[in-house]
């Protein structure tokens, strides 16, 4: 059973690191899919 | 198991109760007539009677429109037409029809400073035909599938009832799964079942969900799912790697398989069928989930990353070299397709691919729970009864227990 819960508390941590990783990634819409040009912020 | 049937007759039967409406206009055998080669002269190009006709027999047999064939239509775009300077009026040689006609077919170069591979297309012709699909069989055939599996579950139970350890108990145990075998296995265990009900949520939230609790109750529920389903898909990537290395040498095919199919595994009558490590429905279990686990990886990572890994055009042209859709009485699958529908063949295929890996699932977790005395042992203390591993996995259970009983190896007691 620790075995188990360690694996879902593994996945869980994996979700968070690739949430931050996505973040940091440069892959958000705004940076695919537009030029700075055309962006206000 | 009741609470999960009666979630899924939950989410299933909006579904069908959308798509079983129908309108019985026209009575039933009329022959619907082809709109494509109407004369609508009477009526100076109007919809006629024989439009009406059309429309209504379509929507007796399901669907909204009569189905046109867009060939001729895709295929006559006029081009970029002659220049205004001619005397053709201000779309040169072009038409009104040919050039939304041209537009809807993404067949006349449109240029905008906007970077994105989909700016360029300004009707998605594609859209509906796959709204309707994900709206449509990939709802009613995914939950009757699920349904299905857990009813042929539940009669099985009845009629065959919990396979129990025919022998003695020996008190003794066998070593089945390392710590790091059993962790590999619930990291993929536990994400793909975050991932199908996740999945599940996103798929019949709308129809299921809202109509329950509202379109404020669903919001935060959508955005949860959609976080877990982006996320945890990572966890179950590694796991998937995991049980790959961890295992794959133990579940290529052998001679044993074969005897133990044509036996049908001793689920029914006496006696058991000798098996090595895993037997030949595990190993089945065990490649269904590393293919359909690879296959919902990558079209999974192409919804991830919107449309930088576009794969369906190039299978497409694969396939139809080989000849298959032609085989089976298709004709060419779509090469040309636009980056949007690269996008909706993957959630399609996504979705396809993710009911059928769940309802395998399901029977898995039936036989290593409720369905078999001592199996869920071996993957949650790793160890599992010797007359366990006796009955189920003789081959292997011999060859453990000859390594242990070997003069020089200490008891295991």
């Amino acid at each position: 059973m620790k075995t188990m819960f360690a694996a879902f508390a593994s996945a869980l941590l994996i979700a968070v690191i690739a949430q931050v990783a996505y973040d940091n990634a440069g892959f958000s819409s705004a940076e695919r899919q537009a030029a700075s040009s055309v962006r206000l912020n | 198991m009741i609470r999960a049937f009666l979630f899924l007759i939950a989410f299933t039967l909006p579904a069908m109760a959308q798509e079983g409406v129908s309108v019985d206009v026209i009575p039933p055998g009329g022959t619907a007539p082809d709109v494509q080669s109407l004369d609508r002269s009477a009526t100076g190009g109007a919809p006629t009677l024989a439009d009406i006709m059309a429309r209504q027999q379509a929507q007796r047999e399901g669907q909204d429109q009569p189905v046109l064939n867009d060939a001729s239509r895709a295929a006559d775009t006029g081009g970029i037409g002659l220049p205004i300077t001619d005397d053709l009026g201000t779309l040169g040689g072009a038409s009104d029809p040919e050039l939304w006609r041209g537009i809807r077919f993404n067949s006349i170069p449109i240029t905008t400073q906007q970077r994105g591979p989909a700016a360029t297309v300004l009707i998605q012709d594609g859209g509906m035909t796959w709204l309707k699909w994900r709206a449509g069989p990939l709802r009613i055939w995914g939950g009757i599938l699920l349904l299905v599996t857990l009813a042929l579950l539940a009669l099985f139970f009845v009629i065959r009832g919990r396979i129990r350890i025919e022998g003695p108990r020996t008190g003794r145990t066998l070593l089945r799964f390392k710590t790091y075998e059993r962790f590999g296995h619930w990291l993929t265990a536990g994400s793909f079942i975050a991932l199908a009900i996740t999945g599940l949520l996103v798929l019949f939230g709308r129809i299921a969900f809202i109509p329950l609790f509202g379109a404020e109750g669903w919001a935060p529920v959508a955005i949860a799912s959609k976080w877990v389903h982006n996320n945890i898909s990572w966890a179950f990537m590694i796991g998937l790697v995991m049980i790959f290395f961890m295992w794959v040498l133990q579940n290529i095919p052998n001679k044993d398989d074969l005897i133990w199919l044509a036996r049908g595994g001793g689920i029914f009558g006496k006696g058991h069928v000798p098996a090595r490590k895993f037997n030949a429905g595990q190993k089945i279990i065990f490649w269904i989930v590393i293919l359909g686990g690879a296959s919902l990886s990558v079209s999974g990572l192409s919804m991830l990353f919107p449309f930088e890994l576009p794969m369906f055009a190039s299978t497409f042209g694969l396939l139809n070299d080989w000849g298959l859709p032609q085989l089976v009485g298709l004709g060419p699958l779509p090469i040309d397709l636009t980056p949007q529908e690269e996008m909706q063949y993957s959630q399609i295929w996504h979705g396809i691919v993710a009911f059928g890996m769940t309802a395998v699932i399901f029977a898995h977790i039936y036989l290593g729970s409720v369905g078999m005395e001592g199996a869920y042992d071996a993957m949650g203390k790793g160890e599992v009864e010797e007359q366990w591993a006796v009955e189920h996995h003789s081959i292997w259970a011999e060859k453990i227990m000859a390594e242990r009983d070997r003069p020089g190896n200490a008891p295991a007691e």
